[in-house]
This record gives C-alpha cells, structure tokens and sequence, in this order.
C-alpha cells in the first residue's frame, strides 16, 4: 500500500512536530510513507469563506498530487472533511483520492486495526472532540481506543468534550468576542477535569484552546493526538 | 461587506457575550432542556429511523407543495372556513385588518405565533387601535417588557424566576414572587378576562393538514384553545411550509417536536381545527379563516439546494445546540428566527445582503444539523449561503482581492515557501498584527517554528 502524507499549511509551518510525530508512528507500525513535495493547502480557508472558485482550483490540484496514493493520510479532521466530504461538492463527482483520505486516528483504527500502537505516556488526560473529526468524519471513540492502550495515560472525559473550542477559522477573526466566549465555555470544562493535558486530532482546535491558556497563565497543556502516540 | 444589521449584530453580540450573568442565565435555562430532551428521546424506538421518517415526509410536501397547498385550500373551504392567501407580510396584516374592520373588532386574543411576529401584526392591529393581547405566558412576558422573542420555542429563555416577578411588579404592580405558580396565578387571572371579552382570536399553526383541511396546534397552557373557541372570529396565520399531507402524520410529526423542542411525549394541549362552529355545535368561533402566508418562502422553495430548510417545524432544538446561541442569546440576532435555522433563512427571506453576515457567525460545528428532527442539513447551508453572499458581490474587495493573492501563493510550492518564509519573518518580528489582532488581543498565539514539516522531510524524511 503506497501511504502518502497530507500535512495542511498550518501544520507544516506552525505544528511540524505533528506531521513529524505521524510519521514516526506510521513508521513504528511499518508503514512506509511518502510525502509528496508539492502539495500546500486545502483550500479549506477559501471554501469555508465562501470563495469556492480559488478553492476548487486548490480541490483539482490536490487530487491530482495525490492521485497515485492508495491512502492519504492526515493529522487534521478538518483537513480530511475538507477532501473527504467537501471535495466532492466542489468537483461534482468523488474521486479515488477524496475517498482515499482519512485522518490519522481513523486510519489507524479503521484501516490498520490498530489501537495499541505502543506509546507511554503518563499523565492525566482529557480528549477535546473537533467538530469536523466528530460531526463530518463520525470519529468518536477510534481517538479514545488510541488513547486508552497508551502506557500511563488516564483519560477524563470532560462534560463538553462535544462542544466546539470556538475556532472555526476566519470565524475567530471575524466574530472574536463569540469565539472568545466559546473558548472560555471549552476551557472551564477542561479545568473542571483537573487533566494536566488536553488531546485532539486537530491542531487548529489545539491553537484556539493554547492560545487562551497561556494568556490566563493556566498550566494545562495541550498535545496533539499523533504527539501522543509517538511518545515512548 | 458593512451593513446597518450587521453593525448592529456585532454590537449587540459583543456587549452579550461580555454579559456573563446573561450567559450564566442561559447556559442553565438550556441545560434544563438538555436533560429534559435526550430523556424524551429515549420514548423513540429508533430515534435517527423516526428522523429520517419525519424528513421523508416534509420531503414529499415541500417538493410538491402547490398540489398539497390547493388540496389543503379546498378542504378548508368544504369544511365552511375561509383561505387567503398572503404573498408577503403587508398582504397578511392587511387582510388581518380587513377582517377585523368587518367584524368590528376592538380587542384580538393572540396565541403563540412566530408568524405573526414575522409580519409584525401587532404593531399594525396597535396602529388601527386595536387591542391585541399575547395569551401565552412567555409571550405575555415579552409583551409587557416590549421585547420580541428570545427563542422561537421559549420566547423568555433570558429571564429567571425574579426577573418575571420584577417585571409583573413593574408593570402590572403585583407583589414580588419567586413562585412559579403565583406568577402564573398572576397571568392568569388578567388572561382570562382578556379571553372572555375578545372579538378575535389570532393563532399560529403547527402543521397545516392537507387531506383533511385542519390546522394542527401544540401547546402547553391552554391559551390556544381558549384563543380559538371563545371568540367570535378565529384567524389562523400559517407559513405555507407548514403543510403536511395527511392527519396520520400527526402520529409522528406531534412527537416529533413535542420531544425536540421541550423533552415532552406530547404538549400539555394538541388540537385539531376543521372548520367554523357546526350548526349542532356548543362552541367554536362564527368564523374560521387561515391565511397561508409565503413572504419569501417561495424563493426558498425555488433553490434546490436549501429546498429542505422548509421541512422546518420550528422545534428550536438547533438554536438550543447552537454554541453561538448559547453565548449570544437570542436577542442579538435581530431576526424573527434566531439561531442556525434563522441564520440560514433570513437572507432567503428578507434582504439577502442586509443580513449576508448571519451566515458567517457560526463556527460551522454542525451540533445544529445533528439534532434537526427534520435532518436539514444546516451548516452546510450556513456554506451555501455564504458562498451565495461571494456570488452576489456581497464581500469585502480587500478580502477578495486577499483570497485571489492567497490563491496564486498556494498554486507553486515556491510561491508557497515564499509566502511562508515571509509570514514566519513577520510573526517572529511581531508584525502580523492587523490580520491577526482580533484573535491575538486575548490569545497568545504559537511560538513560529524554526523549521517547517517541508524542511524537515527534505532533510531526515527519506531516511529511515
């Protein structure tokens, strides 16, 4: 199986220890993995803005770096519906690539069939759920499965693990007093679990969610889920 | 692109966000309906199968709705009513008015109507000098205050117990009470005499039943009932969306948004309206007349693609869903319909670029569409709507001219490496302010990375 790696704009130039941390457990798991030079973004910020004419020049693109892939696989849910559910919209058809796609924990899970992929990691932890992993992708318990065979790990669940951090990209600068409040509402439920760190596939939740924290000086941290799984 | 609604929805959605008591108000008045809701669901067999069913149904009415419409139409008449039809809010009050002058009508019992307000029918019975009173106890409240709505379902979502008693001590000089039932006893007592000497009483309609000519009315306070048989004249006011195409849907339909808009099995009182007073009959209005108002759902029913926002009920579960709703209440909208399904409808309904921002203030979670009994896909919509306001030249020029450059960057790996060598500069130096000043004002935002994924897969990638 030919896997190929989807690493979004973001993750590239803000998070590259995500993509880094995929590949280290793709290779623990003896996945050989490829990572096509080209690609760049999505095209999720332009779609969701409602610029769907740049965005699907970024779509038909995409397919066509990825088109020799069996797999695409990536450390964002929201990237993955962005391929997996909007592409389709946007071209008029599904294509092998768009449904080839899948975001890290799901590919793990569903398509590997794996869940204890051997990682440590003490500590006691609560998972944040991303709208588009949750609501587009129907992921609920694979990141959990994941979670729960790492060593030392304790998972909290939080009473709004479900609720959105408030992010949703131009969102936040759009309307920044909603999404601040949002943020507030999702980061009170973390505190109340008394979790020393909080977990999501999706690093874009993870910023919102930081980016509050350190501001109030909080000392809960955040991690991505694939940083998780490649700790030994 | 910067309009009056707009302006004021950012004003008004700040200083309520800021308002933590409001918030505080709120978040517990929706978590009582939470419990209250995933509780009633559990009555369903097969909740998602009862979804899907209730869709298939409103499915097969709004894709043939002119069929469903005139079968409806012809069953009214047989049935001794009256049908007008209204094709925008002014056709509505007018004949409202029209009926009223006729009968010499002085005072109008109201029901609980999201229509009527729609149409601002109020204001223009107040106007003709006539009397209208709001006899559900929510609405009541709102009327007395001089507020509109707060939720479709529970107009004084924003109000506790004390704030009730306040109000009613303020304006009706009713000593203070925090007891649910003196304050009820309170309107009460004022209600039932303003029933007992109406001429005309004003309801809303659940569902329209096409086969049989009946409205369909849910309550829990009786006040609809007593709005519709006492007077002399009953007007009921109906979206034409509201259609369904047989009483035997009912089964369905009536638990449906019994248990998604209050948790409920069924509402305290569900009635059925077939006509005028019978000639061997004890009560019941002289009168029966409806009016099917379309005020701009027929554009919506001519987009393919948003058709299905029509299969709304009205149950309100999406605005209880809502994380937006939650933190800016009801009130900031400045709509008749707040939340996800009014954030889709409103540009449809009223001016499409007037309130071309609703769309765009919504974080696209999609909590809304997975508690829709209806299953209309509502975020995708808020999409739709969005990539309609692009279409129509409702953006700002800096921020197409911004996607277009964006868009050439993202198109070469070396216009891309480019554009992100520069915007690291610009976060290491402290300079990417502007762009990112509404979310870095109360955010630290990520400490910029000395090296990118690319870079490091150019350098250790290959190896293992």
């Amino acid at each position: 199986m030919r896997v190929a790696l989807f690493i979004p704009c973001f993750i590239d130039q803000l998070f590259p220890n995500v993509g880094i941390a995929m590949v280290t457990v793709l290779r623990r798991l003896q996945v050989e993995v490829d990572y096509p030079p080209d690609q760049t973004c999505c095209g999720q910020p332009a779609f969701n803005t409602g610029y769907w004419d740049e965005a699907r020049a970024l779509a038909k693109r995409y397919c066509e770096i990825f088109a020799d892939a069996d797999a695409i696989v990536s450390p964002s849910g929201s990237c993955t519906a962005m391929v997996r559910n909007f592409y389709p919209e946007l071209l008029g058809k599904a294509t092998k690539t768009t449904a080839h796609t899948y975001e890290f924990a799901e590919f793990l899970v569903k398509k590997l069939g794996v869940t204890d992929v051997g990682a440590k990691f003490p500590g006691r932890v609560t998972y944040h759920d991303s709208c588009h992993a949750l609501r587009e992708l129907r992921l609920k318990d694979e990141p959990r499965q994941l979670l729960r065979r790492v060593q030392g790990l304790e998972l909290v669940e939080m009473d709004q693990a479900e609720t959105c951090c408030g992010f949703g990209g131009t969102f936040s600068v759009k309307f920044p007093m909603i999404s601040y409040a949002m943020d507030e509402v999702k980061v009170t439920s973390i505190q109340k679990t008394g979790a020393e760190y909080v977990v999501s596939t999706d690093s874009s939740c993870l910023m919102q969610i930081d980016g509050y924290l350190r501001r109030q000086n909080l000392p809960i941290k955040t991690i991505s889920l694939a940083e998780v799984l490649a700790a030994t | 692109m910067t309009t009056a609604a707009r302006l004021q929805f950012e004003h008004d959605a700040t200083v309520k966000t800021g308002d933590l008591r409001h918030r505080a108000v709120i978040q517990k008045n929706i978590g009582t309906y939470e419990i209250a809701v995933a509780k009633g669901k559990t009555r369903f067999a097969d909740w998602e199968n009862a979804r899907s069913h209730a869709a298939a149904i409103k499915w097969e009415t709004i894709n043939h709705l002119d069929r469903y419409l005139e079968q409806f139409e012809r069953n009214v008449l047989a049935n001794g009513g009256h049908v007008f039809w209204a094709e925008t809010a002014e056709d509505a009050r007018g004949h409202v008015l029209e009926l009223a002058h006729r009968h010499g009508v002085q005072k109008v019992v109201k029901s609980k109507s999201m229509t009527t307000e729609e149409i601002h029918l109020n204001a223009a019975l107040e106007a003709a000098g006539i009397r209208s009173i709001e006899t559900d106890l929510g609405e009541y409240i709102c009327q007395i205050r001089g507020e509109h709505p707060y939720h479709i379902v529970t107009p004084v979502m924003h109000l506790t117990k004390a704030d009730i008693a306040q109000t009613f001590q303020e304006k009706l000089g009713t000593p203070l009470t925090e007891s649910a039932e003196e304050l009820t006893m309170i309107a009460r007592a004022k209600l039932r005499r303003e029933f007992m000497t109406a001429d005309m009483g004003i309801t809303g309609g659940n569902f329209a039943i096409a086969d049989t000519g009946m409205i369909a009315l849910t309550e829990n306070e009786g006040n609809a009932r007593l709005s519709f048989s006492l007077p002399r004249v009953h007007v009921a006011i109906v979206g034409i969306e509201k259609l369904i195409p047989c009483l035997e849907d009912l089964a369905l339909l009536w638990p449906l948004l019994a248990a998604s808009a209050t948790g409920q099995a069924i509402t305290a009182y569900s009635s059925l309206i077939g006509g005028p007073r019978g000639e061997r009959e004890a009560d019941g209005p002289q009168e029966f007349h409806v009016i099917l108002l379309d005020n701009g759902r027929t554009r919506l029913l001519a987009d393919v693609e948003q058709r299905d926002a029509l299969h709304c009920i009205r149950c309100g579960a999406c605005l209880n869903a809502c994380p937006v709703y939650k933190n800016i209440g009801g009130h900031a909208y400045g709509t008749t319909y707040q939340g996800p399904i009014g954030s889709v409808i409103t540009p449809h309904l009223r001016d499409a670029q007037e309130w071309s921002h609703l769309p765009y203030a919504s974080s696209l979670c999609g909590a809304c569409t997975d508690v829709c009994p209806v299953r209309i896909d509502l975020h995708h919509h808020l999409l739709h709507n969005r990539r309609n306001a692009v279409r129509s030249g409702f953006d700002s020029l800096v921020q197409r001219f911004g996607f277009r450059v964006w868009l050439w960057a993202m198109q070469s790996p070396g216009r891309y490496a480019i554009a992100a060598k520069l915007g690291n500069f610009a976060l290491r130096r402290g300079m990417a302010g502007r762009l990112l000043k509404p979310w870095t004002a109360r955010r630290d935002f990520p400490v910029p990375t000395k090296q990118s994924f690319k870079e490091y897969w150019r350098q250790h990638g290959r190896r293992a």
